[in-house]
C-alpha cells in the first residue's frame, strides 16, 4: 500500500520527469506498434495470396479417363490438399477463349485443341508454404498420367523471403526500441532515486529493508511502462484510422498482439527500474 | 548491549580514524563521547549503526556482530537504535507528524498503530500543538524534538546522538539535553557525542569517554572502577 502510494506520488511530485519517461516509452512502443500494424497487414496480404496458391498438373493427351480419375482420388487423399478439380481439354479451351480475350481469335481459328487436360489442386490454408507446395508438386509429378506440374515456384519463394525479412526487421527494430525505452526508464529511475535521496537515507536510518525501499521505484517503472504502452496503442490506433479512412483499408492489430504490447511495456518498465534501482541505491549511503 | 572490541577503522583518505578502540555501553547507560572534530566520535556511532564496518576488530550490538551481519539484519537492528543528528535530517515536504509517521510506515506498521503512536510521541516531546507544521515553520529546537520523536518511534534500546545540540542556542540546548535525560530515565541508553564541554562539565555524574586521534584517551567509568 505504501509502495503504491509512493509510486503514484512520484507522478505528482515530478510530473515533467515521469511524463517525459512515459512519453519516450510511448514513442518507442509507438514505432513498434507501427511496425506491428504494417507486419500484420503484410501478413494478411500474404495469407490472402497464399490461399490462392494452386498446383496445376497437366495431363498426357493419351491418359485414360479411368487412370485420371484414380489419380484425382489419390491426390484428394493427400492431407495437404483441400480440393482437386478436373479441367478437360475442351473446358481449358473455353477458359482460354474467355480469359485471354486478345488471343481469342487465334483460339477460334484453330482446327485442333492444343491445350492439355489438367488437375487444379488447391491446398489447405496454412499448408501453402514453399516446402509443402514443392512436396505436393513432386508427388503429383511422379504420377504416370501427369506430363508436367506448374506452381509458380519463383514468386512463392519471393513472397516467403519478403515475409521472413518483414518478420526479422520488426523483431530487430522492436528489440532495439525496447532497449532504448529501457535505458530511458533507467535514467528516469536514477533521477527519481536521487530526487528522493533524503527519503531513502531516512528510510535506511530507521530500519526499512532494501526490498521495501526498492518497491515504490519498481512500481513506478511498471506504471510508467504501462502508461507508455497505452499511449502507444492510442497513437497507433490514430494512425490506423487515418490511413484506413484516407489511403488504404487496413485491418487492426489482433487483441493478443495488443496484450503482448501492454505486457511488454510493463516488463520493460519493471526490468529497467529493477536494474536501475539496485544500481543506484547502493550509491546512496 | 554494545561492545566494540579492539576496533580499528581506516578510510581510504584517512588512515587511522579509529585505532584499537575497546568500549562498552551498558543497558540504560548515559555516556558522553567527546573529542575534537575528526577524533572518531561519528565513526563510533556509524559503526554501532552498522553503516560502517571495522577494518579490524568486532562491533557487537544487541546480539548482532559486525563480522557476519546481513543487510536484512542491519535493517532489523536499526529498529532498535534511534539516531539523532546535528542537522535534524527531517523531510522538508512533510509535517512534523508525517516525519514521525514515516519511520513507522516504512517498517510496515499499521495505520491505526501509527496514528496512536505519533500522537503519543508528539505529546512526549511537547509538540502536540505543532503536529501539522512543516520543518521550515519550526524553530531549531522544535525540529530537533521532532527528530528525537522519530528516533523513539520504535522504542529503541539505545539513542545515538551526533552533536544534537550543535545547531542550537543555549536555551534550546538545555531543553534538548533535559529531554535526553528524561528518555534515559525511562530506560533507553544514550550515547551522546558532543564537543560542548560546558554541557559535559555541568553534568559531572555522567560517564565521559574522550577521544583523540582515533583513540580513547579517557573513560571516567574505568577511572571510577580503578
Amino acid at each position: 500500500m505504501y509502495a503504491l502510494r509512493e509510486a503514484a506520488s512520484a507522478f505528482r511530485r515530478a510530473p515533467v520527469l515521469t511524463g517525459l519517461s512515459a512519453a519516450m516509452i510511448a514513442l518507442s512502443l509507438f514505432v513498434i506498434g507501427l511496425f506491428g500494424l504494417a507486419a500484420h497487414n503484410v501478413r494478411e496480404a500474404i495469407q490472402n495470396v497464399e490461399s490462392r496458391v494452386e498446383v496445376v498438373a497437366y495431363l498426357h493427351d493419351d491418359a485414360v479417363p479411368a487412370a485420371v480419375q484414380s489419380a484425382q482420388q489419390d491426390i484428394e487423399a493427400f492431407e495437404e490438399v483441400s480440393a482437386v478439380r478436373y479441367i478437360s481439354r475442351e473446358e481449358a479451351l473455353a477458359i482460354a477463349r474467355r480469359e485471354l480475350d486478345e488471343l481469342g481469335n487465334i483460339f477460334g481459328t484453330l482446327d485442333t485443341n492444343p491445350l492439355p487436360a489438367s488437375l487444379e489442386i488447391s491446398l489447405h490454408p496454412g499448408q501453402s508454404g514453399p516446402e509443402v507446395i514443392r512436396l505436393v508438386a513432386s508427388k503429383v509429378a511422379g504420377m504416370p498420367v501427369v506430363e508436367e506440374v506448374q506452381y509458380g515456384a519463383d514468386w512463392i519463394d519471393k513472397i516467403f523471403v519478403l515475409r521472413r525479412v518483414a518478420g526479422v526487421a520488426t523483431a530487430t527494430l522492436g528489440i532495439g526500441f525496447a532497449a532504448v525505452a529501457a535505458l530511458i526508464i533507467g535514467a528516469a529511475i536514477r533521477m527519481a532515486v536521487f530526487a528522493r535521496r533524503d527519503e531513502i537515507l531516512i528510510m535506511r536510518l530507521v530500519g526499512a529493508t532494501d526490498a521495501f525501499i526498492r518497491r515504490p521505484f519498481v512500481l513506478e517503472g511498471m506504471m510508467t511502462g504501462l502508461i507508455g504502452a497505452v499511449l502507444a496503442v492510442a497513437a497507433t490506433w490514430g494512425v490506423f484510422r487515418l490511413l484506413s479512412d484516407s489511403v488504404v483499408q487496413l485491418t487492426w492489430i489482433p487483441g493478443t498482439w495488443l496484450m503482448f504490447g501492454l505486457a511488454a511495456g510493463v516488463a520493460v518498465g519493471l526490468l529497467a527500474s529493477m536494474i536501475a534501482v539496485r544500481r543506484h541505491l547502493s550509491e546512496i549511503v | 548491549m554494545i561492545k566494540l572490541h579492539d576496533v580499528t577503522k581506516d578510510y581510504a583518505r584517512n588512515a587511522g580514524a579509529l585505532k584499537n578502540v575497546t568500549f562498552e555501553l551498558h543497558k540504560g547507560e548515559f555516556c558522553f563521547l567527546t573529542g575534537h572534530s575528526g577524533a572518531g566520535k561519528s565513526t563510533i556511532l556509524k559503526l554501532i549503526h552498522m553503516a560502517e564496518r571495522p577494518t579490524s576488530g568486532e562491533v557487537r550490538v544487541s546480539g548482532y556482530s559486525s563480522t557476519n551481519i546481513t543487510n536484512r539484519d542491519v535493517a532489523l537492528l536499526r529498529r532498535k537504535i534511534g539516531y539523532v543528528f546535528q542537522d535534524f535530517r527531517l523531510l522538508q515536504d512533510r509535517t512534523a507528524a508525517e516525519n514521525i509517521a514515516f519511520a513507522l510506515e516504512v517498517t510496515g506498521a499499521r495505520a491505526t498503530v501509527i496514528r496512536h503512536k505519533v500522537g503519543r510521541l508528539l505529546a512526549h516531546v511537547g509538540l502536540a500543538a505543532k503536529a501539522e507544521k512543516l520543518p521550515s515553520e519550526l524553530s531549531g529546537g522544535e525540529q530537533q524534538r521532532v527528530a528525537i520523536a522519530r528516533a523513539l518511534a520504535h522504542d529503541p534500546l539505545v539513542l545515538l546522538a551526533d552533536e544534537p545540540t550543535g545547531n542550537l542556542d543555549e536555551r534550546a540546548t538545555q531543553g534538548i539535553f533535559e529531554m535526553f535525560r528524561s528518555i534515559n530515565a525511562a530506560g533507553t541508553a544514550i550515547l551522546f557525542a558532543t564537543h560542548n564541554l560546558e554541557l559535559v562539565r555541568a553534568n559531572p555524574g555522567i560517564r565521559l569517554v574522550e577521544l583523540a586521534h582515533g583513540e580513547i584517551i579517557h573513560d571516567s567509568l574505568l577511572e571510577r572502577v580503578s
